[in-house]
């Protein structure tokens, strides 16, 4: 419980940035119409991709011996750059069909 | 002085997220707001791999490793996401966030190598927040995972529906399962912990599969749009095990705003989240179309006096359903709206909310073939305008015009807002047959003395209808 608490103080700032970017997140799309709900699915898929910054961490700090690390880490990053670009990729060609008609 | 640069980079991209969220809410800006966000990405993805420097003081190496993955995930990603067809979007939308929620158990799968490496192997002075966190991100990353492989495999036909008596119940036993075990190894810190997380990783895969097993095809994008919000979760854990603002930024930006989109869809078929993660609609599905198979006698109608009847109609209405997304009849349905209007016909699409696969899916559907937005109604408007409707032409929907959604307290789908269109003069139903929809419930409107039945593939049906018309 200590841990809990001596964690939470510690990170208060990062706990500040959950607390505030749920309300965020919530008032954002609060006000979508029905129309834009795949595209905005869609979006928010590829945002979630930033966990490819985690990927390449963990392959960047790899040691080179340390070949499970590696071969697991280049797996995150293939699969993480997958979900960015096929995920903003796919939301543009969805969005590039609202375009206004000429 | 790089660290310094890298955190406004991260705060940068921050703001590219939520602005792009915003933006990707209003039509208008909805398609800059998706640029920026991946601009913002990119700008994060290079700062970190040039700019970060780890809590060791040393910067990224392994370059080729990075770039070599980098390379492959975009090509592979663009060309996925290019050779897709409308149709099976939502299928890939599913498929991009498993693989989002694949890369967080990975990365918990290596962090938590290494945690284990760095006390030697005996847990007992392990730091327990970091390890929760890591067990956090390896459960919601793993069950992500497999739950998006199976709604992919749902939504494409692969994987059929699969239920049985007592699985909820054992579900729910599955996910105490994790939960305790996690739970354990975070408080006891036994000894053989390194087994334990990987009986944990396998246990939160096969949950990923149970859960969304027996949830029918139907409410997929439900589930899809609730395993989003997982894997946002899953990417903010990642954050806090390396103090990375912007990884939690996003991370919790998607999990909240996907957790209400999630719960905007329920809404839009009447339904709790609750409902549909445990009213097993697929499962329950078989017995309400035996009970209700007798629904009586129907009219057929054919070509050619339905395309007299509409070419006459003051107004007609269109009602489209995954039937049409699948025979990727829009554009014929768009020549038809065309041909209709030359006529002077008024013509107008009526849209449920969650017709075809997704929330949204067919205003994608219908703008790619040129459809003017006004015309497209939403499910109020239509409603109101079903009364001063001579033909209401419904192309392959079925459970969004059931009737039974208000009359029948027996229905799965009772309490779901639907298309009244048995409002209307007339409706004309194009169906391949007589077979029930996707729920899987007899539709008692195709019973109705108003409605007549128009068999045929859509794309056929329509182009049938539009050589009839022009003819007239």
């Amino acid at each position: 419980m200590s841990q809990l608490l001596e964690w939470i103080s510690a990170h208060q700032q990062m706990v500040f940035i959950v607390i505030l970017m749920i309300f965020v997140g919530i008032e954002v799309i609060g006000r979508v119409p029905g129309v834009l709900h795949t595209p905005l699915m869609s979006g928010a898929n590829a945002i979630h991709g930033v966990v490819i910054i985690g990927a390449i961490i963990v392959m960047g700090q790899a040691a080179s011996d340390n070949i499970p690390a590696l071969v697991l880490g280049f797996l995150a990053v293939v699969l993480g750059t997958l979900n960015v670009v096929g995920g903003f990729v796919v939301t543009d060609r969805m969005l590039e069909m609202f375009r206004k008609k000429k | 002085m790089e660290a310094h640069i890298l955190t406004i980079i991260y705060l940068l991209a921050s703001v590219t997220f939520i602005t792009g969220l915003k933006m990707l809410s209003n039509p208008a800006t909805a398609r800059n707001g998706n640029l920026i966000a991946a601009a913002g990405m990119g700008l994060a993805i290079f700062g970190t791999i040039f700019l970060y420097v780890g809590s060791d003081g040393k910067p990224l190496g392994n370059y080729e490793w990075i770039f070599g993955g980098l390379l492959i995930g975009a090509v592979v990603g663009t060309l996925a996401a290019k050779k897709v067809k409308m149709t099976a979007m939502p299928e890939m939308v599913s498929l991009f966030n498993g693989m989002g929620g694949a890369c967080a158990a990975l990365i918990s799968i290596v962090e938590f190598d290494h945690l284990w490496h760095a006390e030697g192997g005996d847990p007992v002075f392990m730091d327990r927040m970091k390890l929760l966190i890591i067990l956090l991100g390896l459960i919601i990353g793993s069950v992500s995972f497999s739950g998006s492989m199976i709604a992919w495999g749902k939504l494409n036909g692969k994987v059929k529906d699969f239920a049985f008596r007592g699985q909820q119940s054992l579900n729910n036993i599955a996910l105490l399962r994790v939960a305790g075990l996690a739970t354990w190894m975070v408080v006891g810190l036994p000894g053989d912990m390194y087994w334990y997380f990987h009986v944990l990783l396998l246990l939160a895969l096969l949950y990923g599969v149970s859960f969304v097993m027996p949830i029918g095809g139907a409410d997929m994008p439900v589930v899809i749009s609730l395993l989003n919000s997982f894997t946002g979760v899953a990417a903010a854990c990642g954050g806090f095990l390396y103090d990375n603002q912007v990884m939690l930024t996003g991370g919790i930006l998607v999990g909240a705003a996907g957790t209400l989109l999630t719960i905007l869809m329920c809404k839009a078929m009447n339904r709790s989240l609750i409902n549909v993660l445990i009213g097993s609609f697929g499962g329950g599905a078989a017995a309400g179309a035996a009970q209700s198979a007798s629904g009586g006698t129907y009219k057929e109608i054919n070509v050619s006096d339905a395309a007299m009847v509409m070419a006459y109609a003051n107004k007609v209405m269109i009602v489209p359903g995954y039937g049409l997304a699948v025979a990727q009849a829009q554009h014929v349905c768009h020549e038809l709206e065309k041909t209709l209007e030359a006529r002077g016909v008024e013509v107008k699409y009526a849209i449920h909310p969650v017709a075809g696969r997704m929330p949204g899916h067919m205003n994608v559907l219908l703008a790619e073939s040129d459809v003017s937005y006004d015309k497209l109604l939403e499910m109020e408007q239509a409603n109101d305008e079903f009364k001063t409707t001579d033909v209401v032409l419904v192309l392959g929907a079925n459970d969004v015009v059931n009737p039974a959604a208000k009359t029948d307290p027996a229905s799965p789908i009772y309490g779901m807002p639907i298309l009244e269109v048995e409002e209307a003069k007339m409706v004309i139903v194009n169906k391949r047959s007589m077979k029930p929809g996707y729920a899987g419930i007899e539709n008692q409107l195709f019973f109705q003395p108003r409605t007549s039945m128009l068999f045929g593939d859509a794309k056929k049906a329509l182009q049938d209808l539009l050589a009839e018309v022009k003819s007239i």
